[in-house]
C-alpha cells in the first residue's frame, strides 16, 4: 500500500491535524465567550479601558494563543477545502499547480497575519 | 399513474447522460422500486442496472432515489415518493458504465487497502481461534456491511479524493478488524490510517449513518479509529 502523505499540511499528520483543530477551536470559542461577555458587562467601553484590558499580562497570554489558534486552524481547513475542490479530478491537470499556489498563498498570508497580529497584541 | 425518471447514458451511442420519463401505473400496490425497474424493463429492455438477491443481501442495486441512495430491492414507493415521482440515478461520484450501472474499481480498491481479512502471527491452534462471547459482540453493527456502496458515495469526501479518502465502507470494515481480539495487525493497521486523508477527510457529516439500508453506523467506526489512533500517540 503506497503511504498518503503531503508536505504542505500543517503538521503532515491526519491525527495531529485534527487535534489541532479541536484545540485551536476551543481556544477561539473561549476568547469570543470572553470579548462578548466582557462587551456586554461594559457597554460604555472606551480606549482606555480596552488598551488597559489588553495591556494586561493575562490578557497579553489570552490574546497570542487566539492569534495562534486562528492561524494554526486557518492553516488546517483551508489546506482541507483547497485538497477537496482544488484538484486535478474538479479541474484538470492545471490544479497542480494552481493547488501550490494556493497553498503557499495561503501559508505565505497565514504567516504574514501571524507575524503582524502578535506584534500588535504582545507590544501594547 | 407514477412518473418514473430514469438517468440513461449508453456511452456507445448517446453524447451525454439524460433524464427518461415512463408512465408506470402501480394499481394501488406498494412495490419495491426493483419491481418498478423490473417492470420497465420488460417494456423497455435497453434499461441497464444490477439487481441480484432481490432482498437486500447482496448489494447489487445500490442507486440513487429521489436523491437519496438505498437498495432498490427494500425500497418501497411508500417510502421514497415524493409527490407522484420517482427520480432513480446511479450511485453519485463513481464513473457511470451505462445507465445505473457505475464501475466500482475506485470503491474496492480502498477496500482492498485496509486488508479486509484477518491478520494473525501466532501459531495456527489445532481446531479454531475462539472468542468470549463478549469479544464476538464487539463486531456486531460492523460485519453485517454488504458493500452496496450506498454509503461511500453520499459522502462528499469520498467524491473529492476517491483515491485517497478511504470512504465510510472501507473504515467501518477497517474497524471491524481492528476490533476483532482474534487479529494481531493492530499496529500495523493504524499506521496505514494516521495520515491526513485515509480517515481524517471525515468531518462527521454522517450522510453515512442516513442512507445505510443495513442501519449500520460508520461515523462511529470511524470515531473507535479515531480514539484508537489517539490512544498510542499521545
Amino acid at each position: 500500500m503506497g503511504v498518503i502523505t503531503n508536505i504542505t499540511s500543517f503538521s503532515r499528520n491526519g491525527l495531529s491535524d485534527w487535534l489541532l483543530q479541536r484545540v485551536t477551536a476551543v481556544i477561539i470559542t473561549v476568547y469570543i465567550c470572553f470579548v462578548t461577555f466582557y462587551f456586554l458587562a461594559q457597554p460604555n467601553l472606551d480606549y482606555d479601558q480596552w488598551r488597559n484590558l489588553n495591556g494586561l499580562f493575562s490578557m497579553k497570554v489570552l490574546n497570542v494563543l487566539t492569534v495562534v489558534s486562528i492561524a494554526i486552524h486557518s492553516w488546517i481547513g483551508l489546506w482541507g477545502v483547497l485538497t477537496d475542490y482544488v484538484t486535478v479530478r474538479l479541474l484538470g491537470p492545471k490544479a497542480t499547480f494552481l493547488r501550490v499556489l494556493f497553498q503557499i498563498g495561503m501559508i505565505t498570508i497565514t504567516l504574514i497575519y501571524l507575524i503582524w497580529a502578535l506584534d500588535i497584541v504582545w507590544g501594547i | 399513474m407514477l412518473k418514473v425518471s430514469i438517468y440513461r447514458y449508453n456511452p456507445e451511442v448517446d453524447e451525454a447522460p439524460y433524464m427518461q420519463d415512463y408512465d408506470f401505473d402501480t394499481q394501488g400496490e406498494d412495490l419495491m422500486v426493483l419491481d418498478v425497474l423490473g417492470m420497465l424493463k420488460a417494456k423497455d429492455s435497453s434499461i441497464s442496472y444490477r439487481r441480484s438477491c432481490r432482498e437486500g443481501v447482496c448489494g447489487s442495486d445500490g442507486m440513487n432515489i429521489n436523491g437519496k441512495n438505498g437498495l432498490a430491492c427494500i425500497t418501497p414507493l411508500s417510502e421514497c415518493l415524493k409527490g407522484n415521482k420517482l427520480v432513480i440515478r446511479p450511485l453519485p461520484g463513481l464513473p457511470v458504465i451505462r445507465d445505473l450501472v457505475i464501475d466500482m474499481s475506485q470503491f474496492y480498491a480502498q477496500y482492498e487497502k485496509i486488508q479486509p481479512y484477518l491478520v494473525n502471527n501466532q501459531p495456527a491452534p489445532g481446531i479454531e481461534r475462539l472468542q468470549s462471547q463478549e469479544d464476538r459482540a464487539k463486531l456486531d453493527g460492523l460485519y453485517e456491511c454488504i458493500l452496496c456502496a450506498c454509503c461511500s458515495t453520499s459522502c462528499p469526501s469520498f467524491w473529492w479524493n476517491p483515491e485517497k479518502f478511504i470512504g465510510p465502507a472501507g473504515l467501518l470494515q477497517a474497524y471491524r478488524f481492528l476490533a476483532d481480539t482474534r487479529d494481531t495487525d493492530t499496529e500495523n493497521r493504524l499506521a496505514n490510517l494516521e495520515d491526513p486523508f485515509s480517515v481524517f477527510r471525515c468531518h462527521g457529516i454522517q450522510n453515512c449513518v442516513a442512507v445505510c439500508p443495513k442501519g449500520l453506523n460508520p461515523t462511529r467506526a470511524i470515531g473507535h479509529i479515531r480514539n484508537m489512533l489517539l490512544r498510542g500517540a499521545t
